[in-house]
């Protein structure tokens, strides 16, 4: 298929419109994690490079079907997510912060010392198994299955959980409990997108698993609106493109990076989608017809 | 039986004694008020009673067990609501998004569940629908119910909170001074929704409250608590006239 | 040579206390994670430099003047990127503008500066001396004495002065603070004031210690000062001393007894450890959740 649409679009487009699936995917599970559930992660490249090193070592070391590495690599990532989940039980807000970047720190310096991952070299000669159709694929069964969520039980749980905790607790939610489950979605999501972009790149090394990729996640979450799933793929898509635009000032990028959370938090906290659910539009128009 | 018992009720904070043996008795069905000059340790009593804080001695009894230990969210679904002296509702979800988090505590949908759509989360999903709009007609959001909870006007928030309290299907319901900021009438209409509340969904009341003639009008009984003591329990008019309650409280308003 | 690593341990230490102090105060009054603290104190050692190199002050005047400078940019930045927010903004909004000002402020200096690293001229004349079987150059001294100086001057101020009262008037409970007629606003602007102008300090002095400047070094040194106030509980001025040093021990000991490749996790190894046992750090508090 790839072949096919390389006849028709630009490869330089097509390898963009990729990057921007892969990146849905990864700032849906920080949604999850920070938009949805308020627990701010600062770390979710550490979760990505944990999926694209486990699944990359696995279909290039031990010849592992390339899905059932990407799953591999997914649940590695949930496992540490579990194990970062867990601080949480006892932490505030801004001290989990420090935890998720220590973690990534952590995780990174790992990577510098790894044997099988290259060291500081990183790993090259992936199989690029990753296709057009797997990314948009995996987009859509992500977006769906979120969304599903979202409208659910847990889903509003976790909402509570961003607004009070407190009151949460006294409407019978294990805030606890779920506080660990979102961040072991997320974190499953950061491992799916890692492996998936391994597996498009050809070559990964610790570097870019940094600090900056953690923040430029955060950013699209944080842009398109907390905690909305339109809001988060609008916040991929912009981040993904923009930079591209940007290009020849690159070295503003990161600056306007910084100045644009500033004043996003100033003029427009809940971002350009503000907290815009697919569910409450779906309901909200169809009832309101009613009135 | 008594639906809660709280006996021997005592809590420290840093060597301060916020609440100094504490005994009474709620029995099921009824109104029963709490009152007291500011720091007089309602709210404490309410936190401990939800499991908030654990008592640094005593027992709270619910229904013939022991709560003490429990975690907050356990106490909730045991069957004790509660709402906030000072609001706590999910500003940024819908009126009725906060009622339907309200129901979290008495359905059981887990997150697969939930994302894949099996029967019973529909099942479940429909019955919380059906119940949040129940609610919502009854403290009367129902055309609000698409509005995040933050734009509210103060009384209906603390109608809203009252009904988020009520979707957990209480047989104990715990109002922290729900009438404080309200106006007259607002107050008025309180009372009846107090009231009516009780009579609907057969649950017993226990509320905090500062204002007197709301409490000696809807309670059957009240406890008068008092630097941590409680130094009365007793019908309202019998409190109203009680020697030790008009010297440390009512006194100084009267 | 345990006593040697010990001696670069509280050398280093103490840089890390320096810039701890700001994290500390400001969390002890607005309960803010002020990120953008590690990049004040890279640019206190930028305008050290440049005063040291453009304008041709010497040494000690180019310190007090780099200082000055960051005293400013300290209560600009508050103004600009944190007050607007302060009361009508989420806890997470305002870490999330701190982490944008963060991030301005490095991308910032790279297009002033360049990434490369660069260093102090050598203007102080550096003797070594011997003691036993531990060396210490007369940098090491300079250096303890004046962080003494600082902590101590820092210290007396909070105990003794009108405003230092202010400040823990401020820390106990805000709005009382605001009701007994404390200009908060103020009590704020300075407390971030005085931090910034202590990372400057320690910005000047690791980058002549260290003979190396560059845009980034705030970033690291900013997160592991922060680990160093948590590790001494944070809010605490006299914990933030104890865990900057202790750290700065930790840190040179992890490298010389176990291996240098670990040396940047060492610190957020710690962090995740004490957040865990003991939250409240070596000397905090614990705190009573208020409902």
């Amino acid at each position: 298929m790839d072949a096919v649409l390389s006849q028709y679009i630009d490869p330089y487009f097509l390898r963009i419109i990729l990057i921007i699936g892969i990146n849905i995917i990864l700032a849906l599970g920080l949604n999850l994690i920070t938009g949805v559930t308020g627990q701010l992660s600062m770390g979710h490249a550490g979760f990505m490079s944990l999926g694209a090193y486990t699944s990359a070592i696995l279909t290039m070391n031990y010849g592992v079907a390339f899905p059932t590495a990407l799953l591999g690599g997914s649940l590695v990532a949930a496992l540490f997510g579990f194990f970062i989940g867990l601080p949480t039980l006892r932490l505030q807000g801004d001290y989990l912060a420090m935890v998720t970047i220590g973690f990534a720190e952590i995780i990174r310096v790992f990577f510098l010392n790894f044997e099988p991952g290259g060291k500081a070299v990183g790993l090259s000669g992936i199989p690029q198994e990753t296709t057009f159709l797997t990314v948009w694929g995996l987009v859509a069964v992500a977006v769906f299955l979120n969304a599903r969520l979202l409208s659910s039980r847990t889903g509003r749980a976790f909402y509570a959980i961003r607004e009070d905790e407190i009151a949460a607790e006294s409407c019978g939610v294990n805030t606890t409990r779920l506080k660990v489950t979102a961040f072991v979605l997320g974190s499953f999501l950061g491992g799916l997108g890692g492996g998936l972009y391994a597996h498009y790149m050809f070559y990964i090394d610790p570097q870019v698993f940094n600090f900056t990729k953690s923040i430029e996640l955060l950013n699209m979450v944080v842009l398109g609106g907390m905690g909305s799933i339109p809001g988060t793929i609008l916040g991929a898509v912009l981040l993904t493109i923009l930079p591209e635009l940007l290009r020849v000032v690159a070295e503003y990028r990161l600056m306007f990076y910084g100045a644009l959370l500033v004043i996003l938090m100033i003029f427009r906290p809940n971002g350009l989608l503000g907290d815009v659910r697919i569910y409450d539009l779906k309901k909200r128009w169809g009832l309101g017809k009613n009135k | 039986m008594p639906i809660l018992e709280l006996k021997g009720i005592s809590q420290e904070f840093g060597g301060l004694r916020a609440l100094d043996s504490i005994d009474m008795a709620i029995e099921t069905g009824e109104i029963f008020g709490i009152i007291g000059p500011n720091g007089a340790g309602k709210t404490t009593l309410f936190n401990i009673i939800t499991g908030i804080y654990e008592p640094t001695q005593g027992e709270v009894i619910f229904n013939g067990g022991n709560i003490n230990r429990l975690p907050a969210y356990q106490v909730a679904r045991q069957g004790i609501a509660r709402t906030y002296q000072n609001i706590r509702l999910f500003k940024k979800l819908s009126v009725l998004d906060n009622i339907r988090v309200g129901r979290y505590g008495v359905t059981k949908n887990g997150i697969f569940s939930g994302m894949l759509g099996l029967p019973l989360a529909r099942r479940e999903e429909s019955q919380t629908m059906a119940e949040a709009m129940r609610l919502l007609e009854l403290v009367g959001l129902y055309d609000r119910r698409w509005e995040y909870a933050d734009s509210l006007a103060y009384g209906e928030q603390r109608r809203l909170e009252i009904a988020r309290a009520l979707a957990l299907n209480p047989t104990l319901l715990l109002l922290d001074e729900p009438a404080a900021g309200m106006n007259s009438s607002e107050k008025v209409e309180l009372v009846s929704l107090i009231r009516r509340i009780r009579e609907e969904m057969e649950l017993t009341i226990l509320l905090v409250e500062h204002d007197m003639n709301l409490v000696m009008n809807i309670c059957d009984r009240i406890a008068v608590l008092d630097y941590g003591r409680r130094i009365a329990l007793d019908t309202p008019i019998r409190v109203k006239n009680d020697a030790a309650v008009i010297q440390s409280y009512l006194g100084v308003e009267a | 040579m345990f006593w040697q690593q010990l001696l670069n341990g509280i050398t280093l230490g103490s840089s890390y206390a320096l810039i701890a102090l700001g994290y500390t105060m400001v969390y002890g009054i607005v309960q803010l994670i002020n990120f953008a603290h590690g990049e004040i104190y890279m640019f206190g050692a930028f305008a050290g430099l440049f005063l040291v190199t453009v304008v041709g002050l010497p040494i000690g005047w180019a310190l007090l003047g780099a200082m000055a400078f960051c005293m400013l940019l300290g209560v600009v930045v508050e103004r600009v990127a944190y007050r607007p927010l302060r009361g009508k903004s989420s806890r997470l909004s305002a870490l999330i503008s701190a982490i944008g000002v963060s991030i301005f402020l490095s991308t910032l200096m790279v297009i002033i500066a360049g990434t490369n690293p660069r260093n102090y001229p050598d203007i102080i004349k550096i003797s070594n001396y011997q003691l036993g079987a531990v060396q210490f150059s007369s940098l090491q001294i300079i250096i303890l004495i004046i962080s003494a100086i600082l902590m101590i001057g820092l210290e007396l101020m909070v105990r003794r002065s009108r405003i230092g009262k202010a400040m823990r008037a401020c820390s106990q409970d805000i709005e009382a603070a605001a009701l007994m007629g404390i200009n908060v606003n103020r009590v704020i602007s300075f407390t971030f004031a005085v931090g910034s102008a202590l990372a400057a300090a320690g910005g000047v002095m690791v980058a002549i210690y260290y003979n190396a400047l560059w845009p980034y070094m705030g970033t690291m040194a900013g997160m592991k000062a922060f680990c160093a106030a948590v590790l001494g509980g944070i809010g605490s001025i006299p914990g933030a001393m104890v865990g900057g040093i202790s750290l700065g021990i930790m840190e040179i000991m992890g490298v010389a007894y176990l291996s240098s490749s670990y040396k940047d996790a060492i610190a957020f190894a710690i962090l995740i450890l004490v957040l865990i046992i003991r939250p409240q750090g070596l000397l905090g508090q614990k705190i009573v959740k208020k409902v």
